[in-house]
């Protein structure tokens, strides 16, 4: 017993690639079976979740700035440690990745060709990205962060819709080439501080003033070389604008599981790295160019906005609107990049909003992207198309996924009284007075957020009855109601009570920044 | 139980109400209406009871019911939200309780609950009527009842929780909560029809109109949570230390105080949802919806909200006021809303759907208010408020019934004609009784006919205060769109209700079924008392006989009152002769007409043309905002940043590196490494021929080979050593 209170971290982290491993022994026929075990065996890592949020203390001190951390001899001749901890940041981003994966496992039900192979690799995926939450070793961190992209890169090369190819490709080298440079700042790093321990990192490398390697550039350049590196490879990841076109691509020719991962996980790793790595490590940087961010992040909100308002193609529509809603959290982490060395109470106050906002609106945007995503493959399996033009109507024949759809459609517009308002509110509350200009020209990308949600609503939903699919159109069925509604209910709880998640994540980014 | 408790009560009933209807009765009409009365009944109750305990409080504005808890952690504190009635919110929640019980009463008949199914009847479009074979086996054709008649009973109550909690609310951001959920019931609702096209595209004209409005509010809420770390409204407003900081503190615009801004982003808020110029476009669209939901949503309260949160919000708005020179936001109340007063007035002339009629004299109405509110006739807006709450609730509901009557007509004749076309009415009044003599007493209201109607007392008030302000400009638009109004009013009047009826469809419309006429009695009795509450002191004649309630109620609500109206007799002149006069033009030019054909049609040319197509505003934002959206969107982010310069800039490095790859292929694989390896190839061979050459036993060779490696090595061995 004491062996699993004590590595539940572990545990979560690598029941999915066990169970990955068990599943090579399993019959490659039996779909039933190797669909059961894969959703049971990624219902173990939520159910440790919980079990940690129980023991999880929200308040954290200067001598537990991590809960439940394991650490182990890894790499000791590079002085590179398996060390593993989580904090009122990591813990809701761990909290969605098990929440989302059985889900889209459950969702993926529908698959039928090759489904060993696609379990196995929804499994390791799922270690990958938790690793990248759970790190506090900046070389493990790299390697989870290497990890998750093979089996998602063989999820859409395998399992993706037409253009599948092309978008697999351009996910992975895109992603590996923001990598590039973040391994080599890395490297360096964990050579100049003698360390890759994170918190041995936050100590030193901020203050250092002195390199032990001789590279013969002043060490302010260095670190802004660095933390080019990291912001380039976070960015890629969360997409800021103009980094952002590898996402249509992958996420519409993804299969509908791999989508909901996608907009729901794997968009979050980029923003935590920004939080986790970039602001700690580099705050006089990141003060410096907080304004730069602050506009790419508005941006990414404006034409994100504009983007998926021009799509003809529902899923790609939807997979725009993930830029536009990403860059809330962009400009939340800008908005407090400018304010990261100040004292004033008032400020102090501004940028704790700011990144409340900020982390509740990647938990926000997980459950409510995943849901979008879903609801589009729910529709897709059963007409082969995502043409918007081919629907028209649908609300009469399938009324209860049109209730579902306006549902989420609605939490991802930020309709108050669901989870995407509050988050989108403290943004703006926390950025308006450090970035009063960015924050109001995110308005206009806060209008075409309805432009391009009704958009969708209408084209699908509304208007004269498509002749075509009366009929041959079935309205969702029970294991298809079990993937969303936990969504919709943690939609409508965050937008009514969001307290819960929003104390744990307040007192983590007081304590922090 | 605690008033608190009672207070939270009232929009969690209508709540309950839609979540159960949505999970266990859509499928049961009778149980989902059920559900629905029920909880809008008891939360009418609880407002009732709330209300009669808040007017028997002594000093209620300084001392308001509330209750709060925190909601939003932030920092070492929390954001608070919670409960609140004053003054203000009491009143509110009266006209709210009222207007919503008597119109979730009158959709049951609207929707023809009790009637039989149709048989073409599909969700998505309205009923189409069913056939009935009577006992001697002729066929009726009879309305049918609405095929989606339990969702239609969950978005109300949806509707009112929102309402409901907008009004109860002690601050900015649960106010905006509501304001925004009532705008998706809104969207829902005037897309109840969905599958009619005009119906989509109210429905999202509507939403993204008012949300235009809604992201400068938000912006306005962030500004002012900023700047005085709260949004609760006695925090803010009921603290003058607050008020004079944020009128004294300048804000980024040159010349503007942060209260200016502040209260301008607010103002914009409210020209959205209350359907003001220039965002009053989506008003007159949302007609699609069925008509409880324009008297509900489109006339009593939602749009009222917009008009509520200026008043709520007057202490900030004019901050710095000193009683002669209004504020900046006052000054822009002043003029959108005597502007919109006048324009829609204008507009309504020439329209000739009944609902239309209406959809732009609210529009009309609410500039009034929001006028007489940038005078700073902050008691008189909010008792037109109050009284135009009731009659237009009336007459929406009077013109739904009418349009039910005359589909009734048109059922029986098979005419092919609008049953909201006035033009086809007429003579309805020996047909309609009740409905004629209720719509009687909301157009009058509306027009302000003297003393007896509620609309004439606070219509008065706003045209003293205009007056009073010395805002000669605002008082002469006012007096002119009160003319109109009069004069549209008993336009519609006479061609739905007098003369002969001009199609047969008319001939054979028939009253309503009671449970669509009580509910109008009850208004038309509201429209007609709920002026006396407000009847002011130094009136002629009437003046004192009943205390001036509502100006002693509401007024309280302000910390420091401003220049009190003294009183004129021209603006009460003016609002009786226009409100007379009006009427009788109205009646003299539409009294005669047997064709349906508008007799101003003619006379009036290119100006009513320009009336009918209502200034072609509609054109114009088509041309000017949308088109140029749209290109923005498909053209530049699309086509032009995504897929031809950024993915293009991708596809070069991409198209680079392949290039790179097949020339490094062809430059240096193929000559240099394969050449290479072939090299090697080659010279192994040649290397083994010619060493195969060297091995002849012959010994001076063996011996000239030896002698030349050892000076090989000797050299090398030099190199090393000596070197080296």
């Amino acid at each position: 017993m004491e062996l699993i209170t004590n590595h539940l971290l572990s545990l979560i982290l690598f029941t999915p690639t066990v169970a990955a491993l068990v599943m090579l022994l399993l019959p490659k026929d039996k779909t039933t079976l190797l669909r059961n075990f894969a959703l049971v065996a990624s219902l173990i890592p939520f159910v440790l979740t919980l079990v940690v949020w129980a023991g999880f203390d929200p308040q954290p001190s200067p001598g537990v700035p991590f809960q439940f951390v394991e650490k182990a001899e890894w790499y000791s001749a590079i002085r590179s440690s398996y060390h593993l901890g989580v904090d009122g940041i990591s813990l809701p981003m761990v909290l969605l990745t098990t929440l989302l994966t059985p889900l889209a496992i459950l969702a993926s039900y529908s698959i039928e060709e090759r489904v060993k192979s696609y379990m196995i690799l929804f499994l390791l995926l799922e270690t990958g990205m938790l690793g990248v939450f759970l790190a506090l070793d900046l070389l493990l961190f790299f390697v989870f962060w290497e990890v998750g992209l093979v089996p998602m890169y063989f999820l859409i090369a395998q399992w993706g819709s037409k253009n599948r190819n092309y978008a697999a490709l351009k996910f992975v080298l895109y992603t590996m080439g923001g990598s590039l440079g973040l391994l080599l700042a890395i490297q360096l790093m964990g050579v100049a501080v003698g360390s890759f321990d994170l918190l041995e990192l936050y100590q030193r490398w901020p203050g250092l003033n002195e390199l032990s390697i001789p590279i013969g550039l002043p060490v302010a350049t260095v670190k802004a070389i660095a933390f080019w590196a990291f912001v380039v490879a976070f960015a890629i990841k969360v997409p800021v604008w103009p980094f952002h076109t590898w996402l249509p691509d992958a996420h519409t020719e993804a299969p509908t599981a791999g989508s909901m991962i996608l907009a729901g996980v794997l968009l979050k790793l980029g923003a935590y790295g920004f939080l986790r790595l970039v602001l700690p490590l580099f705050p006089a940087e990141s003060q410096q160019y907080a304004g730069a961010l602050a506009l790419l992040g508005v941006a990414a909100i404006i034409f994100g906005a504009l983007g998926a308002w021009a799509q003809n193609d529902f899923k790609r529509l939807i997979a725009y609107s993930s830029i536009n809603h990403m860059g809330f959290v962009v400009l939340g982490i800008a908005a407090a990049a400018a304010l990261l060395n100040t004292s004033s109470p008032v400020a102090l106050l501004d940028k704790n909003i700011a990144l409340n906002g900020a982390v509740l609106q990647m938990f926000n945007h997980g459950l409510s992207a995943a849901g979008m995503f879903f609801l589009v493959g729910v529709l897709y399996e059963r007409t082969h198309t995502r043409d918007l033009n081919d629907f028209g109507g649908l609300f009469a024949v399938v009324p209860v996924y049109g209730g579902v759809l306006i549902f989420t459609a609605m939490a991802s517009l930020g309709l108050p009284g669901l989870n995407g308002f509050i988050s989108e509110f403290l943004v703006v509350r926390g950025a308006w007075p450090v970035m009063t200009l960015a924050t109001a020209l995110s308005m206009i990308g806060l209008f075409f957020t309805g432009a391009y949600i009704l958009k969708a609503l209408k084209m699908v939903l509304h208007g004269p009855l498509n002749a075509r699919w009366l009929g041959h159109l079935t309205d969702m069925t029970r294991r298809e109601m079990m993937v969303i509604a936990p969504l919709m209910i943690l939609m409508l709880i965050l937008g009514v009570w969001p307290a819960w998640l929003l104390d744990v994540i307040n007192r983590a980014v007081a304590f922090l920044f | 139980m605690a008033v608190e408790t009672l207070i939270v009560l009232i929009p969690l009933l209508p709540l309950l109400a839609f979540f159960a209807i949505v999970l266990f009765a859509h499928r049961n009409n009778a149980l989902s209406h059920w559900l629905a009365l029920i909880a809008a009944g008891v939360a009418w109750m609880l407002s009732m009871i709330v209300f009669r305990r808040a007017v028997q409080t002594e000093e209620l504005s300084r001392f308001p019911f509330a209750a709060a808890i925190e909601w939003l952690p932030t920092g070492s504190a929390a954001l608070k939200i919670g409960v609140q009635i004053d003054p203000l919110s009491a009143v509110t929640l009266f006209f709210v309780a009222w207007t919503v019980l008597m119109i979730f009463i009158y959709s049951i008949g609207y929707h023809n609950f009790g009637q039989p199914k149709g048989e073409h009847d599909r969700p998505g479009l309205p009923p189409h009527g069913a056939e009935i074979r009577d006992g001697h086996g002729h066929v009726h054709r009879v309305p049918s009842i609405e095929p989606m008649y339990a969702r239609f009973f969950a978005l109300i109550s949806l509707f009112a929780f929102a309402m409901f909690l907008l009004v109860i609310t002690d601050n900015l951001l649960t106010l905006y909560i509501g304001w925004e959920i009532m705008g998706l019931c809104s969207y829902l609702l005037i897309g109840f029809w969905y599958a009619k096209e005009s119906a989509r595209n109210a429905m999202i004209k509507a939403f993204l109109t008012t949300r235009v409005g809604d992201v400068f509010m938000l912006l306005g809420l962030a500004a002012l949570y900023s700047l005085t770390g709260t949004l609760n409204y006695q925090v803010i407003l009921n603290n003058p230390a607050v008020l004079n900081g944020l009128a004294s503190a300048a804000s980024p615009l040159a010349g503007v105080s942060w209260a200016g801004l502040i209260g301008i982003l607010l103002i914009i808020g409210t020209i959205g949802k209350s359907a003001q110029f220039p965002l009053h476009i989506w008003l007159p669209d949302a007609m699609e919806g069925p008509t409880p939901v324009s008297a509900m949503i489109h006339a009593a309260t939602m749009v009222s909200a917009g008009v509520y949160l200026v008043i709520r919000f007057f202490p900030l708005l004019s901050a710095g006021w000193d009683g002669h020179h209004l504020t900046l936001p006052m000054l822009v109340m002043g003029a959108v809303g005597a502007f919109t007063a006048l324009f829609a007035a204008t507009i309504a002339l020439a329209q000739n759907d009944i609902k239309r009629v209406l959809a732009y004299s609210t529009i009309s109405q609410l500039g009034y208010m929001i006028a007489g509110l940038g005078v700073g006739a902050y008691v008189a807006a909010a008792f037109h408020l109050v009284t135009h709450a009731f009659f237009k609730a009336l007459l929406f509901l009077g013109s739904g019934s009418v349009i039910h009557g005359m589909e009734h007509g048109v059922f029986h004749t098979g005419e092919n004609i609008d049953p909201q076309n006035m033009l086809y009415m007429g003579g309805l009044r020996k047909k309609m009784p009740l409905t004629f003599w209720t719509f009687l007493a909301g157009g009058l209201a509306l027009s302000g006919f003297p003393l007896i109607t509620a609309g004439f007392w606070s219509k008065d008030e706003i045209l003293s205060g205009a007056y009073a302000s010395g805002q000669t400009a605002i008082f002469w638009m006012l007096a002119a769109a009160a003319l109109l109004t009069a004069f549209y009013t008993m336009r519609q009047i006479t061609l739905t209700f007098l003369g002969q009826p001009r199609s047969h469809s008319a001939e054979h419309a028939h009253e309503s079924r009671p449970v669509m006429t009580i509910p109008l009695v009850i208004l038309a009795f509201f429209a007609i008392t709920a002026g006396w509450v407000g009847i002011p002191e130094y009136f002629p004649a009437v003046g004192g006989l009943l205390p001036n309630w509502f100006e002693e109620f509401v007024g309280s609500m302000l910390v420091s009152h401003g220049e009190t109206a003294h009183f004129s007799l021209l603006p009460l002149g003016v609002s009786v002769v226009v409100a007379l006069g009006g009427l009788w033009m109205g009646w003299l030019t539409y009294r005669g007409v047997v064709r349906p054909v508008d007799p101003l049609e003619k006379p009036l040319g290119g100006i009513y043309t320009l009336l009918r197509n209502k200034y072609y505003v509609d054109e114009f934002y088509q041309w000017a905002f949308i088109r140029p959206a749209r290109w923005l969107a498909e053209t530049l982010t699309d086509r032009w940043l995504d897929r031809t310069i950024i993915d293009g800039a991708l596809h070069s490095i991409a198209g680079f590196g392949v290039w790179l790859g097949k020339s490094l292929r062809r430059w240096i694989d193929l000559p240099v490494i394969n050449g290479a390896g072939d090299l090697t190839a080659a010279g192994t061979r040649n290397l083994g021929a010619f060493l195969r050459s060297l091995q002849s036993g012959r010994v001076q060779i063996y011996a000239t080979v030896g002698l030349g490696l050892a000076a090989m090595v000797a050299i090398l061995i030099y190199f090393l050593w000596v070197i080296g």
